[in-house]
């Protein structure tokens, strides 16, 4: 990591909600003009984690910055040097595209002319339509309406809360490509996710799960590399609910998972080349038809999902 | 295409359509799709928004009749006898059908009474199910204070309570863990082999992987037909996403240009 | 432009895009004036009595006590002069006086007694309930004590109200509820929409106060608001000839103080409320009930049951309706009302402290 203060700096975060805990010690840093991923699903804390970046939540235990400011101490700040999306933010549809732009950058003090060449790359796309109501957009417009309205004020940070939950897959990799060209002006961005399939558009990525990291944030390459238990990926004519039973029946198969139109098997002891021909034979002898068996790169999602039930221990190390 | 019938024989597809189209006023919605699902399969629906897809379930399920063309769901005309279709096929939305302010039984019987149960048919397939899914000693949990993941499977089996033929799902899986959305798939699977037909609704490209088959809508007209598999065979792609991407993106650069 | 300007302008194109609830909110004024002055009809209990006895006699004593020991009534006075009449009933103190004359007992004797029935006509459907009361005592105590015959005819004057129209009563009333719906209601509603679509939060996380976020929402309210209160006004006066007899300017400067009170109960729902649907029921429950049910619009504080009549004092609406009756209905002015006046005055400051206090910079 550079010597450069971090944009994101997070010590040990806990906050609860009555008995629920929803942030459990976290610490990560995002190093500037990064884009960091913080992929978990539903309810691992995601929002929780965010919502005290920007200042609108309190945490109960640790500290945290944004920009090396304070999100306790010097909130007021740091509320005019981040741009946020919340979950399910979603503009004012009533409003021209025009109106809603104007109005967030008034309330930021600023005006649209005076900052359009920060908006400009995501703003001229949707330009042509300023006099139509936000509510008549389609998903990828106001996703990029919403991303100029948070840019409006020239955040120094970007953090984004689950851009992409609900819309479609087109308007999904546009907004990618967007985060992308964003870093490539220098903004760092904090965003999440609950696809893991996301994962390979961030810098670094932290695995966020019931409100703890499973393992250190590193690059989604490292992650995946990561496994280290054979990994397999197999496949085989008949029903699947039947291909998964014969698999976990299998010795040397810690677990059998679906994954897309393969099944992922883990062994132990033994490298993939082994394992996959192993299972080959196995399902082979059993009676099963167009087997393959091939050994696979691990992908974040497999990662997850062994962490899950295995978390990595130096997940708790603080970056600082 | 309109001249060619459906791969699969009408008397053995759970779902059948031939040259099914749907108008609205000078607006083509659905046009002239034809593609069959064979019982037992997993079939994924896919589809931008705004492509055709949900006019199109619209009409598979009774709900909406077509303009033009037939179909079949579950052996039945969904123009002539719509409430025949309804009574065959089963539906789980993106939100929830359950209500929060019930308990997993009471909601699991509210149900079993729309569909008709007998009050024993109610408490056997309860048990059983309750049993399968190990939910036994949630059963007098009010659904709202339930994971994310244990509603969706909640969800999926009430819709599969009245053993219908074909059941609907609209976005099963979104948000919830990796591990957890393994076991609704199994699920599902688990289903498709006990013989029912799922078909699955999404815009979310990885979903599709999980599903036997797949068709994508493009404006209107099913563009693409076949296994995970064919279809990146046949688009050199890497993945469902990519093929989709090829698909639906031209259409929508042409829509907002 | 400035984040003030630009949040009325924002929030001013809100109200008039949504053209349905616009409508509804401007022909609502009309609509309850029209319903109410129509349909309106109220009871009474617990009638307030002054008796001006002239006589002194044996007779006029006679009658005073059958007055006072009737139940629905109550009495207030036994006064000597004409003249005290009219400060009893403008002060609120008695709502009916019965004039005894000097010579009572003998013209009773004679069968040509006549006595005089005085009530406050500002409340006009509670003012003929009350007369018909006294009456019915009068011509029971006579025929008791006369043989039978009616040998007694009474003349009733009505004071402040003298066209008796039991319309001018509802307006003050009406005036309240409109009011609170637009303050409070529409806020409610406004903010907790933000709340649901996450605007709210993206607002939050801007340099701006949470003071200037409310302030910039509610404003906008204040006119529309301003707006439906002429308007029922208006329509008042023209179809049923509903006069301000007092000064409009303090008419208007109270209606001010009450709207502040409402758009602070609207924001203190609004920061509680997690979505529109709950901030509708809290308003309404919470604030548009008690303005129709406990404020003395349509039930008469005087005739609810004991335990339930300490409750309107603590009812915005309550005060705000016993000014507009003054201003309105008998003409008076800061000298008689200031109590009810500073009342509200005291109410809006408390709430709109508490309301700015609600809003949190932070969500929780």
């Amino acid at each position: 990591m550079t010597d450069a203060p971090a944009s994101v700096q997070v010590n040990g975060l806990v906050k609860r909600y009555d008995e629920a805990v929803a942030l459990d010690g976290v610490s990560l840093a995002v190093e500037p003009g990064e884009l960091f991923g913080v992929i978990g699903p539903d309810g691992a804390g995601k929002s929780t984690l965010f919502r005290i970046l920007v200042t609108v939540i309190l945490p109960d235990a640790g500290a945290a910055s944004v920009d090396g400011l304070d999100v306790v101490d010097d909130y007021l700040e740091i509320r005019r040097r981040v741009g946020y999306m919340p979950g399910r933010f979603s503009l004012y549809p009533d409003l021209t595209v025009r109106e809603n732009l104007e109005f967030f950058a008034s309330v930021f003090g600023t005006s649209v002319e005076a900052e359009y060449d920060v908006i400009a790359p995501i703003y001229s796309q949707i330009e042509p339509f300023d006099d139509r109501r936000a509510g008549a957009l389609s998903g990828g417009m106001k996703q990029k309406l919403a991303l100029s309205c948070a840019l409006v004020h020239r955040p120094r940070v970007l953090i984004l809360d689950e851009p992409t939950t609900g819309v479609d897959a087109v308007s999904r990799a546009e907004f990618w490509d967007m985060l992308g060209e964003l870093k490539r002006g220098g903004l760092t961005t904090l965003v999440s996710t609950p696809y893991m399939d996301e994962a390979a558009r961030c810098d670094r990525i932290a695995l966020l799960q019931t409100g703890r990291l499973l393992r250190a944030p590193d690059t989604p390459e490292a992650v995946a590399r990561s496994f280290r238990a054979p990994l397999v990926r197999v496949r085989a004519t008949g029903e699947r609910a039947a291909l998964l039973g014969t698999l976990r029946a299998l010795d040397g198969v810690a677990r059998a998972e679906v994954f897309g139109e393969w099944v992922h098997v883990t062994g132990a002891g033994e490298d993939a080349g082994a394992l996959a021909l192993r299972m080959q034979r196995a399902l082979e002898g059993q009676g099963w038809s167009e087997v393959v068996a091939e050994p696979v790169a691990p992908s974040v999602e497999d990662v997850f999902m062994a962490l899950m039930s295995d978390p990595d221990p130096t997940a708790e190390v603080n970056h600082g | 295409m309109a001249d060619r019938g459906p791969t699969i024989p009408r008397e053995e597809a759970a779902v059948w359509a031939q040259d099914l189209t749907r108008t609205f006023g000078s607006f083509i919605a659905v046009d002239h799709i034809t593609f069959a699902v064979a019982q037992g399969e997993v079939f994924g629906f896919l589809g931008a928004n705004g492509a055709g897809k949900t006019t199109a379930i619209k009409m598979l399920t009774g709900l909406l009749a077509p303009s033009g063309g037939t179909a079949h769901t579950a052996g039945y005309d969904v123009a002539e006898q719509p409430d025949e279709v309804k009574r065959r096929i089963g539906y789980m939305s993106q939100r929830f059908a359950l209500y929060d302010d019930l308990t997993v039984k009471e909601n699991v019987r509210f149900y079993g009474g729309v569909y008709g149960l007998t009050d024993r048919q109610i408490a056997e397939r309860m048990a059983a199910m309750l049993a399968r899914l190990g939910f036994e000693r949630m059963a007098r949990e009010r659904v709202g204070r339930l994971p994310l993941g244990w509603k969706q499977k909640l969800d999926f089996s009430v819709a599969l309570l009245h053993e219908p033929e074909v059941v609907f799902l609209d976005e099963p899986t979104g948000g919830v863990d990796p591990v957890t959305r393994r076991q609704f798939w199994e699920l599902i699977y688990a289903a498709a082999q006990g013989g029912t037909t799922v078909f699955v609704t999404t815009h979310y490209m990885d979903e599709a992987e999980y599903c036997d088959r797949v068709s994508i809508m493009v404006a209107g007209t099913i563009a693409a037909l076949g296994t995970p598999a064919e279809l990146k065979a046949q688009f050199a792609a890497a993945s469902i996403d990519e093929v989709f991407l090829r698909l639906a993106r031209p259409v929508e650069e042409a829509a907002s240009s | 432009m400035s984040a003030f300007r630009s949040f009325v302008v924002k929030e001013t194109r809100h109200i008039l895009r949504d053209r349905q609830t616009l409508a509804v909110l401007l022909l609502m004024p009309v609509a309850m004036v029209l319903l109410f002055g129509y349909a309106i009809r109220t009871d009474v209990e617990d009638v307030r009595v002054l008796v001006v006895d002239a006589a002194r006699d044996a007779r006029s004593t006679d009658l005073t006590r059958a007055l006072a020991s009737t139940h629905a009534l109550r009495l207030v006075g036994v006064v000597g002069g004409v003249p005290q009449v009219e400060p009893a009933l403008r002060a609120g103190e008695a709502d009916v006086a019965l004039l005894l004359p000097s010579d009572f007992a003998r013209r009773f004797a004679r069968g040509t007694a006549e006595v005089l029935i005085v009530s406050d006509g500002a409340n006009a459907n509670y003012a003929a309930t009350a007369e018909s009361y006294v009456r019915t005592v009068v011509q029971q105590w006579a025929a008791q004590n006369g043989g039978g015959a009616p040998v007694v005819r009474t003349a009733t004057r009505m004071r402040f109200n003298p066209t008796l129209a039991s319309q001018n009563l509802f307006v003050p009333g009406l005036l309240a509820f409109v009011l609170t719906l637009v303050s409070a209601l529409m806020t409610a509603i406004s903010i907790a929409k933000e709340k649901e679509t996450g605007t709210m939060e993206v607002l939050l996380v801007s340099p701006l106060r949470p003071l200037q976020i409310v302030v910039g929402k509610v404003a906008p309210y204040l006119g529309l608001a301003f707006v439906n209160a002429l308007t029922a006004l208006g329509v008042a006066f023209v179809v049923f000839g509903v006069p301000v007899r007092g000064s409009l300017t303090l008419l208007l400067v109270a209606s001010l103080v009450y709207v502040l009170v409402s758009l602070a109960l609207g924001v203190l729902i609004s920061s509680r409320a997690p979505d529109q649907r709950t901030a509708m029921m809290a308003a309404l429950l919470g604030l548009l009930l008690p303005t129709l049910a406990l404020s003395g619009f349509i039930f008469p504080i005087a005739s609810m049951p004991g335990w339930l009549q300490p409750v309107p004092n603590v009812v915005p609406a309550t005060w705000y309706i016993l000014v507009v009756r003054g201003i309105m209905l008998k003409g008076v002015g800061l000298a008689v009302l200031w109590k009810e006046i500073a009342v509200l005055c005291a109410m809006a400051v408390v709430l709109l402290a508490a309301g700015a206090r609600s809003f949190n910079d932070r969500i929780e």
